[in-house]
């Protein structure tokens, strides 16, 4: 028959490291119903019949917290065959407070006293023998980190199992409180297994209301009991539950007073001094914002930028260097070779004569080497041409003049390289990326152009969406695993609780927001370091209204379009980022959504220590093999939905694959044109730019390149056009609502999976999506107040709206002081 | 009446009575604190709220709203 242990403990207390330690490779990571608690469970090693189920680190079995109440409904309603409680030795009062509590359940207990060697190493003294006898249960000395006592303490907890004899409570209450626990006994819980009994008596001693409910008590055996309760209050003079805290409390002092001697009272210890700086008063701040720096440089700009463009544009892309072999070189050629044909062309326009065009069919190098010869002999030395920069990322175009040297030099460089861009596959050691591998293969098997197409364009660059951003996402949750295993994670909270609570959100927000600015997906990843689930949501929720490296060659194009290029715009896109994150973050806290769980801030704050590999590298690959689980599916297949209606459509009445320049008798574009009256009260309501906001949730940067191919072709340049069909209002309703709508799909895969709930997470996408189209309709309402083109319906809704934020933002509000959540624990949900 | 909120820093104090209902009450004294403990106000954070204090042997941070409804002697 199948063992189950679980394995409960506190927090900090070395729980994950004795459990991967353990059962190795062999763990199940999901989530409990309903919550985002994370669930582990694994086969104890060299038993397959012995299951082990990590619990929610925990304090105590209170009513108040999910983790709590999660771990608790397992203990009750599961049963487990034994529970493994881990403490910390170097902090035994506490974390035998939670062991008080465990060995009422009546289920078998094994207590394992985890850091061991720093115990000793401090010279304090831990009496085994003497703690086993006063807690009534087998007692062991473990170090999870050196491995050292670990398959003993499991053997113990597996016998302790297979023996089945209920654990006895050593302790007992006050008098009066015992008492009243034998009356509530004797009165109502005839029913309940025996072992069982004093646990629920206790509970409802405390009148927890979880499990009174549970139970469904009479009135009349309530007001019963209530008689007891009460008279037990007045001489305690304390509320009951006060009373039982304190009554466990009195208890484990009478043991630690038997069984623990601590050497050298006061006196600092090495995480003392290092505590003592780290948050200082006046340092920190300033170690703080080092600590911050360090994990954005590194994950954003300089490792994890270099894996995330090896990701995009190599694996997932034409390919790349080998050990950046050649690449170097292959760049100097790229620089070399640069403009120099748009400037040899400059000049025989200039000249009369017919351009180069390497790119025709019929293009011949020897003739163009002819001509651009020619033309250097022919062209006067004083002589300047203008010639046109295309800017790849946000299609700016500046015009350039070039001089009779630049000529010289770019009619050298063009015949150097064949009047052809230098091909880095020609330098170094080239790897060539997966979707040209793909595309090799299916011209070898002569595969149909949309066939082709779907695989590559759809179907690749849909998983190349998922994938392309984990390298990314490993670094920074390396660094994330060191912050939390130091200990460094809940002193963030401790230094920026302050400003955060104020918006219904963390202090450890503070890092998704900041991992955002540079990419939404690993900043919504990196929630998963908020323990309160009402901070994490609602983090989650506001993350992405910060402007995003993907958004800024979008705004780059709007302020450049549209606003004359004005460093106004880029700058406001990240104040209305802020702002939108403040106003919603206080909005939202005040909603039945999110007002309904209490929050308190009593947070243990951990020693620090130096993390290990293992456990840092583990954490790592769960956290981002969790993301392409839950949230692979979700972004292939809207990548492949997006990809499918803007690439097939209706030409000269048949239905069939369309090229680039075709995108207008897209399925997209017949979409937009159908949907696109909903953006009119924003003032875009027309089919190219719905067209632009949908393909911008692919990736947000494809907006600028659908508007490039929508709003190009025309006379003018694209920014011209741009700028023809957007007011500086509207333009600016356009940029508010693509920066604050609906993240890309692979940071919406994000967030279903953060959230873990479907309720959730549509809950989510609609807020967003919803208060992007009330500000940009705010802005575009009241803009044209000014310029005089009125709208009296519109205005009354941007006014009514405006009125309604005020009055979400002032509302008072009370927090909850009880949990609302129901917690199912399912056997195998 | 004297909390552990007005406690000066550096200083030791004996909890004597815990005021307020609840969650945050629970969770207070959950964490140690409890009639009759002994805390040590060890630090207040840079932006002036919360407080670290030392009980029952570890640091533990509360926020000065919570601490206002701990009365000590």
């Amino acid at each position: 028959m199948e063992i189950k242990i679980a394995l409960a403990g506190n927090p900090n207390c070395g729980k994950t490291t004795l459990f991967n330690a353990l059962t190795g490779s062999n763990q199940f990571v999901g989530n409990w119903p309903g919550v985002t608690v994370e669930k582990k469970e694994g086969k104890l090693k060299g038993h397959k019949d012995v299951v082990i189920m990590d619990l929610p680190g925990i304090y105590s079995l209170s009513p108040y917290t999910l983790e709590e109440v999660v771990a608790r409904n397992y203990l009750i309603s599961e049963r487990p065959d034994a529970i493994l409680n881990i403490i910390d030795g170097t902090n035994l009062e506490r974390n035998l407070y939670l062991t008080t509590q465990l060995v009422e359940l009546g289920i078998p207990v094994v207590v394992a006293i985890n850091m061991m060697d720093v115990v000793k190493k401090n010279g304090d003294k831990i009496n085994t023998d003497q703690l086993a006898k006063e807690l009534g249960c087998q007692v062991c000395e473990i170090s999870a980190l050196k491995g050292t006592g670990i398959k003993e303490a499991a053997e113990l907890a597996v016998k302790a199992a297979e023996s089945k004899v209920p654990m006895v409570p050593q302790h007992s209450f006050n008098g009066v409180v015992e008492h009243a626990i034998a009356h509530i006994e004797e009165a109502f819980l005839n029913d309940v297994a025996e072992e069982q009994q004093r646990w629920y008596a206790i509970k409802i001693f405390e009148r927890d209301e979880k499990v009174i409910e549970q139970l469904g008590m009479s009135e009349q055996v309530k007001t019963h009991i209530e008689k007891d309760i009460c008279a037990a209050e007045k001489e305690m003079d304390d509320d009951s539950e006060s009373i039982i805290t304190n009554e466990r409390y009195i208890y484990i002092a009478s043991i630690i007073k038997d069984c623990y001697k601590k050497k050298n009272q006061g006196g600092l210890t090495t995480s003392d001094k290092i505590d003592k700086i780290v948050t200082n008063r006046w340092l920190g701040l300033p170690i703080f914002a080092v600590v911050m720096f360090l994990v954005y440089y590194i994950s954003m700009v300089t490792v994890g930028s270099a894996a995330t463009d090896w990701a995009n544009d190599g694996l997932f892309g034409d390919g790349w260097h080998l050990f950046g072999i050649g690449s170097s070189d292959a760049e100097d050629a790229a620089d070399e070779y640069g403009s120099s044909l748009d400037i040899i062309n400059a000049f025989i326009e200039q000249q009369g004569g017919e351009a180069i065009d390497n790119e025709a069919d019929d293009f011949d190098v020897d003739a163009a080497k002819a001509t651009a010869d020619n033309l250097l002999a022919t062209v006067d030395k004083s002589a300047t041409a203008d010639y046109t920069v295309e800017d790849e990322e946000t299609l700016e175009e500046t015009t350039e003049t070039a001089k009779y040297a630049d000529l010289k030099a770019a009619v050298a460089a063009a015949e150097k390289y064949d009047f052809a861009d230098p091909d880095p596959a020609d330098y170094g050691v080239w790897v060539p990326g997966i979707p040209v591998l793909i595309e090799s293969g299916l011209d070898a098997v002569n595969c149909a152009d949309w066939l082709k197409g779907l695989i590559l364009d759809g179907i690749v660059a849909g998983v190349g969406a998922v994938l392309g951003f984990v390298p990314q996402m490993l670094v920074l949750f390396i660094l994330l695993a060191i912050l939390e295993a130091c200990g460094y994670m809940a002193r963030i909270a401790f230094v920026m609780d302050r400003i955060f609570r104020k918006f219904g959100l963390s202090g450890k927000s503070f890092i998704p927001i900041l991992i955002g600015t540079g990419c939404g997906i690993p900043g919504i990843m990196a929630s998963r370091t908020i323990e309160n689930e009402r901070d994490r949501r609602m983090t989650v929720m506001t993350t992405t209204f910060i402007p995003c490296g993907a958004k800024t060659p979008f705004i780059a194009m709007i302020a450049g379009a549209i606003f004359g290029g004005s460093a106004w715009v880029a700058t406001g896109a990240y104040f209305i980022g802020i702002a939108a994150i403040i106003i919603s973050g206080i909005m939202l806290k005040k909603t039945k959504m999110f007002a309904g769980d209490p929050a308190p801030f009593v947070m243990e704050l951990p020693a620090y220590h130096i993390p290990t590999v293992g456990n840092v590298l583990r954490s790592m690959w769960e956290r981002g093999w969790s993301f392409i689980k839950k949230a692979g599916t979700i972004i292939t297949l809207s990548t492949i939905f997006v990809w499918f209606t803007s690439y097939f459509g209706w030409v000269d009445g048949s239905f069939g694959m369309l090229t680039e320049d075709q995108m207008e008798y897209s399925i997209l574009a017949h979409i937009g044109k159908a949907i696109c009256w909903i953006f009119a009260p924003l003032g875009w309501g027309n089919w190219q730019a719905t067209v632009a906001a949908v393909t911008g949730l692919v990736a947000k940067e494809n907006i600028v390149g659908t508007m490039g191919i929508l709003y190009g072709g025309g006379d003018g340049s694209v920014y011209s056009a741009i700028g023809a069909a957007f007011t500086g209002i509207t333009g600016m309703s356009f940029l508010i609502f693509n920066l604050l709508c609906a993240p890309c799909f692979a940071a919406m895969g994000a967030i279903k999976r953060e959230m873990n709930s479907r309720k959730w997470f549509w809950f989510a996408i609609g807020y967003e999506c919803g208060f992007a189209y009330v500000i940009a309709l705010i802005v575009n309402q009241l803009g044209n107040l000014f310029t005089g083109k009125v709208n009296v319906i519109g205005l009354i809704f941007a006014i009514a709206l405006i009125a309604l934020i005020i009055y979400m933002l002032v509302r008072p509000y009370k927090e909850s002081t009880k949990l609302e959540k129901d917690v199912k624990v399912g056997a195998n949900a | 009446m004297a909390t552990l909120k007005e406690a000066k820093i550096g200083s030791t104090v004996t909890v004597k009575k815990l005021n307020g209902t609840g969650a945050v009450k629970r969770r207070i004294m959950d964490m140690g604190i409890t009639k009759g403990v002994e805390v040590h106000v060890r630090k207040v954070a840079p932006l002036g709220d919360p407080i670290e204090v030392t009980v029952r042997g570890y640091e533990l941070s509360l926020r000065k709203a919570d601490a206002e409804m701990i009365e000590t002697v």
